[in-house]
């Protein structure tokens, strides 16, 4: 694992809006190398719109990211993942006519290499590949614990088993970092923090970095290395739990909600 | 995906199979047997209904790839069949390479023309994207009629000669089926290990959540592109199929209402299954023979000016029926049906299927 203190994303001075609504107002964020990071704040404060930026979905009308220290700003979607930046979603954003297993199979396609004429002719080249790739899935779906599951498609299943299944597709990419929206949301506190313990274990294995964003105060208290608060598209705080718990600026922003 | 009750699979490799268990090794045999001595069973008219099911079921995968798989809708499948067709007159006539040489280079040729004209699914979708191909319905055979009549044929098209192998020539139905059916199976194969690795989940990604997709790595752009070209590529094998059935292109043998047919026959078969394409193409064309057949039976109660134009009215009548049909009743297809059936059997003597 490379040292604590790299930053692994940087995001700087960040502005984004739609039409009057200002999303994002100039949002600075610093991300070390196998950090857990939660990102908090009340709804609309723009969280998700953060991590939209980050992975080239919305375009940031100012400011730059930069991810393992290459401009990804102007980037596509699909070349900033083959960096090695996964994501799951806030509303389930599941390919909803494949199995569980092809999801998750689905995850890996930057990982497989079979092109077109391969395909075609299966046997041989895509055939092994398909085989290794196959043994990796199967092992995250005994990770997360969805085996009963694996071969009904997903738009079946229930809420909670989605949840993972989107998590599961994103951890299937082999990311360098890992971008949570509200990965327990909606969860009573068994699935919380069966979620929790899958986040951490991953940390743990892979040297994930990890970018979560949470409600639940209690939650990520328990699994953050630090904490950043948004409200109305500003930072308005940073720092371990313990700081943040204690913040003034803090708690007026989340009793203003209440 | 279901198994006799009790069967489990040891491997991966077994269970990533089409077939697994013997006793569909046998059926498939046993099946290929039959498809192999069909001209030696049939009358030589039979044979030559199978022959033009082989072409829509190549033709079917095709649009079945494009728009069951990836999503995107085409109502000009049976102009780039056209274009298959013509590359491989022109390729034969013009250039003077031989039948093989256009099987391989034809169907290329389509699926670069069917990427040109997917560009615009990059812009638009659903309705949008369905007029666009639409347009491209009528340009293409805006072309076949007035680009270069000299070389492409005008009017009148081309006549190409029937194919040759060591002087057997395939003009009679019953050998033009080893020639045909041959095709179709291996390009059913072909349309199978597509669907089921890499090439075919990205396809199907892109076709429930483009957004995700491309956040989760696979290019909009280039997996569009490609459903285009792939599609394209088993459209422009049909063609090649046409013009060695037909022995001839024209402007007018690829008509829109070919295209809307190729539509019908994925609905009915079901979108996104290999299986689907080919029963929806056996169905559509069993439904074809049944309205010639009734058209003059029914022209009897009709007066005589009414009879004449009776066969494409009842035609055009019998697909909009059964496809609304399908959609009411069974918009997963024929091949819904089938793998309920399939299950029955194979959990027998056990009423509910596991898992
Ligand atoms: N696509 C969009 N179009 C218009 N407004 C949007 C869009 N996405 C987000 N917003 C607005 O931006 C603000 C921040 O949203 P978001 O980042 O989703 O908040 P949250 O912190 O709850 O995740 C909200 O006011 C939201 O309504
Ligand atoms: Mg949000």
């Amino acid at each position: 694992m490379a040292e604590k203190d790299t930053v692994q994303l940087s995001i700087e001075d960040v502005w984004l809006s739609f039409h009057e609504v200002k999303a994002l107002q100039g949002v600075s964020l610093e991300v070390k190398q196998g950090e857990i990071l939660a990102v908090v704040g009340p709804n609309g404060a723009g969280k998700s719109c953060l991590l939209n930026v980050v992975n080239g979905f919305y375009r940031a009308q100012k400011g730059s990211v930069t991810f393992e220290g290459r401009d990804i700003t102007r980037l596509s979607g699909h070349r900033i993942a083959a960096l090695g930046i996964g994501r799951t979603f806030q509303s389930l954003q599941l390919y909803t006519g494949l199995s569980v297993l092809d999801n998750l199979m689905a995850g890996r396609h930057l990982l497989q290499k079979t092109g077109m004429v391969a395909a075609a002719l299966y046997f041989g080249w895509s055939h092994k590949e398909e085989i290794e790739h196959r043994k990796q899935v199967e092992w995250l779906i005994d990770f997360l614990e969805i085996e009963a599951v694996r071969n009904q498609t997903v738009g079946s299943l229930s809420y909670g088993l989605r949840k993972r299944v989107d998590l599961g597709r994103a951890l299937a990419l082999e990311p360098r970092i890992l971008l949570l929206d509200e990965p327990m949301a909606g969860m009573n506190r068994d699935e919380k923090e069966d979620i929790a313990r899958f986040i951490l274990d991953v940390h743990e294995m892979r040297g994930t970095t990890i970018v979560v964003i949470e409600h639940d105060m209690g939650l990520v208290m328990d699994i953050a290395d630090r904490v950043t608060v948004l409200d109305w598209g500003q930072k308005i705080a940073e720092g371990s739990p313990e700081e943040i718990k204690t913040d003034p600026e803090v708690i007026k922003a989340f009793l203003g909600e209440e | 995906m279901s198994r006799p009750a009790g069967t489990k699979d040891v491997d991966y490799a077994q269970s990533m199979a089409i077939l697994r268990t013997r006793f569909e090794w046998v059926m498939l045999i046993a099946f290929l047997i039959f498809l192999a001595v069909v001209p030696r069973i049939f009358s030589p008219e039979t044979v030559d209904i199978i022959n033009v099911m082989a072409i829509w079921v190549v033709g079917a995968h095709g649009l079945n790839l494009l728009t069951g798989y990836a999503g995107q809708i085409s109502i000009g499948h049976a102009a780039f069949i056209g274009v298959g067709a013509y590359s491989t007159a022109v390729l034969i006539l013009q250039l003077g390479l031989n039948h093989w040489w256009a099987l391989l280079l034809a169907p290329i040729m389509t699926g670069l023309v069917g990427m040109v004209f997917g560009l615009p699914s990059l812009r638009l979708k659903g309705f949008y994207l369905a007029m666009a191909t639409l347009a491209a319905q009528f340009i293409l055979t805006t072309a076949f009629l007035f680009a270069m009549p000299g070389i492409v044929g005008g009017i009148s098209g081309l006549t190409v000669p029937f194919p040759e192998i060591g002087g057997m020539s395939f003009r009679v139905p019953e050998n033009l089926y080893y020639l045909l059916m041959p095709t179709a199976v291996l390009m059913t194969f072909f349309a199978k290990n597509i669907a089921r690795s890499r090439l075919g989940r990205a396809f199907v990604a892109v076709r429930d959540n483009d957004l995700a997709a491309e956040i989760m790595g696979i290019s909009l752009f280039g997996y569009k592109l490609r459903a285009f070209f792939v599609g394209c590529l088993f459209a422009g094998v049909a063609g090649w199929m046409r013009v060695c059935y037909d022995g001839c292109v024209r402007p007018d043998i690829y008509p829109l209402m070919d295209s809307i047919w190729y539509l019908g026959v994925i609905i009915i078969g079901g979108m996104g299954s290999t299986m689907g394409a080919i029963f929806g193409a056996i169905f559509v064309r069993l439904l074809h023979e049944m309205v010639l057949v009734a058209s003059p039976a029914l022209g009897s109660f009709f007066p005589p000016e009414i009879a004449g134009q009776l066969g494409s009215g009842l035609g055009l009548v019998v697909f909009g029926v059964v496809v609304a049909l399908f959609l009411i009743f069974e918009p997963r297809g024929i091949t819904h049906t089938w793998e309920i059936l399939k299950g029955r059997i194979r959990h027998w003597p056990f009423v509910f299927a596991p898992g």
